[in-house]
């Protein structure tokens, strides 16, 4: 049977996509399997100074101390993150920072992404605002966060409203959602500005509404732009809350414990690479965790164009 | 127009229900800041330079052991990240005192900030700058052309003051910023890294020297110590608001009671080093056991013994610091500070009056028969 029949007989389509769908994750696989090989390749046989061009190392040292084996780095996650008695293995202390962290860049996602199709929205409606605001939007991300860092912090030490007080992790929250608003603000815009013309103009010969034509043709053209925005935004609400909470201190997640252990690189170097392997995989469930969406707005979704 | 009329006098409503919820917490707090009630415990925040670690072990022993709430506060300890600097949350009023070394201040100061120096708990530097013992480099006049290590962001100055005093200045060494542990040492990119007694020196020893599988010794390296030369400046001390302790009686009943407090809590961190490396590990600390007993221990031996009482500030300490800090130039050229800052940088009245209380209660607050201990690292610190 040639590849045309099979795609023409449904029932083996959809074993094919799930065959399909296998293959993806194995490659998945494979590229860390070989992201591992390459590591310890080079740990082998680079050498030991590393590669150094004109004064400046391109290639990093191959020592235990810059590059333990993954095996080292392994273990090291089953012990005890200190000798203290009560000590968590490591693994779990990640597992349970990483969780703090992902809570909270969950919140700063939402808040983002809020803000994001709001500003969106009032840049559609007004020609003006547009004008007025999208150079500010893409200025706002120029603001390097050690200095923004601080003000929000101080800020928020001020907000007491009742009995609700500023907490610290709301601090890093609004970091997370300043970082993630930016994607979607841009992606949602150049989404709800998609449809064509043709369409448009045929709406507005039966005098519908801006917030109809916006339900129904223009958020529908958005869904492709506006996913692959949403990805972007939570990773970008992962690396915002780990910077976060590195630049105030935050305890109890990734950006606290990547501090605290690379402080301890010397006598213990697989530790430090522990929390790091955290983050990566914090930010691999994040942009995961957005392509559920994209499952649910399947039928808006005839192709992902880029944000 | 009854429509837009009704929506304008809900919006009011709304307005004025707002508004009114809102003063009505504000006077709420008031009370509580303020402190006045007699069973009402005086809220206090305190800003550390860092993470929860040994080095700030008296404040979280007279949280743990419930000094602070015995001298009627209840004190908030924030521990600081990356880019949070102790003295601006200070002179911002995000807190109530702030933990911090007197140059980085002094440079603040000079910049507008408005604090004073309330109590000098270290009274000792304790930078060091650490070398190979086959490098040669015996004193600061051997960094001549060596590969120097400094954290920057104002932890350099004391380098740069003894170098200017040996007549050295930034051109003739290489700078190299250094991060968070001594893998650049250990690596040999730093021919003399900086290293505080209480941490990075150990880190040092707790790691495993690849040639004989033992950990690092003392004999392997060359220390030397910036309380040795004329670079050496005075380090964390607690620092205050300075225009409300000139114009708010509470605030400075306030200090005095904080004061007594911390003193407190650092005379039984002295007196049990270990309980006191056990709190600050419950408090969060990801230091191991062995490396934060040595914090402790360290951190014991810059302060005791104090023989004019712990805190009280030496005021030709503090004029050698403001010395040391007019002569140092970094490497970009820039200086700390470029005059002697004015009066009212630093007080001994409140420090005086709660050393006073404290004596009168029987507290030894000189430890003239301090003696550290003896603590053994591991690899790791673990």
């Amino acid at each position: 049977m040639t590849d045309a029949a099979i795609a023409l007989t449904p029932p083996r389509r959809r074993a094919r996509d799930r065959g399909a769908r296998l293959r993806l994750w194995g490659y998945g696989l494979l590229g860390i399997v070989v992201l591992g090989l390459v590591w310890e390749l080079y740990k082998a046989l680079g050498p030991e100074d590393g590669v150094v061009v004109g004064g400046a190392r391109v290639l990093p040292r191959t020592t235990d101390l810059a590059m333990p084996h993954l095996w080292e780095m392994a273990s090291r996650l089953a012990e005890p993150v200190t000798r203290a008695d009560g000590a968590r293995p490591l693994w779990l202390e990640i597992v349970l920072a990483a969780a703090l962290t992902l809570g909270i860049a969950a919140a700063g996602w939402v808040v983002g992404v809020v803000i994001g199709i709001a500003l969106a929205l009032v840049m559609q409606r007004w020609r003006l605002a547009e004008s007025a605001m999208l150079p500010w939007i893409v200025l706002s991300q120029t603001v390097p966060l050690i200095a923004f860092a601080p003000l929000v912090r101080s800020w928020g030490a001020r907000i007491e409203i009742g009995a609700f007080e500023w907490q610290d992790w709301m601090s890093v929250a609004v970091i997370a959602s300043y970082l993630a608003f930016f994607p979607v603000a841009v992606g949602a815009l150049r989404g709800l500005q998609a449809p064509d013309a043709i369409h448009l103009e045929l709406l507005r010969t039966y005098s519908v509404g801006w917030w109809a034509t916006l339900r129904s043709v223009r958020l529908p053209a958005a869904v492709p732009y506006l996913l692959p925005a949403l990805r972007l935004a939570a990773a970008n609400a992962v690396v915002g809350a780990i910077v976060a909470e590195v630049s105030t201190g935050l305890q109890g997640g990734l950006g606290r414990l990547i501090i605290q252990y690379a402080g301890q690189a010397s006598g213990d170097p697989a530790k430090a690479w522990a929390p790091i392997g955290g983050a990566i995989v914090l930010g691999l469930v994040a942009a995961g965790s957005v392509a559920i969406l994209g499952l649910i707005f399947r039928n808006y979704r005839r192709a992902e164009a880029t944000a | 127009m009854t429509h837009s009329t009704r929506r304008l006098a809900t919006i009011g409503a709304i307005g004025l229900t707002a508004a009114l919820a809102l003063s009505a917490c504000a006077a709420d707090s008031g009370g509580t800041d303020g402190g006045g009630g007699s069973d009402e415990l005086t809220q206090v925040k305190l800003q550390l330079q860092w993470l929860p670690q040994g080095q700030f072990a008296g404040y979280f022993a007279a949280q743990d052991q419930g000094y602070f709430e015995e001298a009627g506060l209840e004190v908030e300890i924030i521990p600081s990240g990356g880019d949070i600097v102790p003295q601006d949350a200070l002179a911002n009023g995000d807190v109530d005192y702030a933990i911090a070394w007197v140059p980085k201040v002094l440079g603040s100061i000079e910049a507008g900030a408005n604090v004073t120096n309330i109590a000098q708990i270290f009274q000792r530097s304790g930078t060091l700058q650490v070398a190979w013992a086959d490098s040669g480099i015996e004193s600061v006049a051997d960094f001549e052309g060596k590969k120097i290590g400094s954290w920057g962001f104002g932890n350099e100055w004391e380098i740069f003051a003894a170098m200017a005093e040996e007549g050295l200045d930034s051109t003739t060494v290489e700078i190299i910023t250094q991060d968070f542990n001594m893998n650049a040492f250990l690596a040999g990119d730093i021919d003399a890294a900086q290293a505080m007694t209480y941490n990075e020196y150990a880190q040092v020893l707790e790691t495993v020297n690849p040639e004989t599988g033992e950990l690092y010794t003392p004999d392997d390296l060359n220390v030397i110590s910036y309380e040795d030369t004329v670079g050496a400046m005075l380090q964390d001390a607690i620092w205050a608001d300075t225009e409300r302790l000139e114009s708010d009686e509470e605030y400075q009943e306030t200090t005095v009671a904080f004061l007594k407090a911390v003193i407190k809590g650092w005379v039984y961190a002295a007196e049990n080093p270990q309980e006191a490396a056990d709190i600050v590990g419950a408090a969060g600390s990801g230091w191991g056991p062995s490396h934060e007993l040595w914090m402790v221990n360290e951190t014991n031996k810059l302060i005791w013994p104090a023989p004019n009482g712990i805190g009280y500030i030496d005021e030709a300490a503090f004029d050698a610091t403001v010395e040391a800090a007019l002569i140092a130039v970094n490497e970009t050229g820039a200086r700390l500070i470029t005059e002697e800052p004015g009066d009212g940088v630093w007080t001994n009245e409140y420090i005086e009056r709660a050393l006073a209380e404290l004596e009168e209660e029987g507290v030894d607050v000189r430890g003239e028969s301090f003696e550290p201990i003896e603590v053994e690292l591991r690899e790791g610190g673990n």
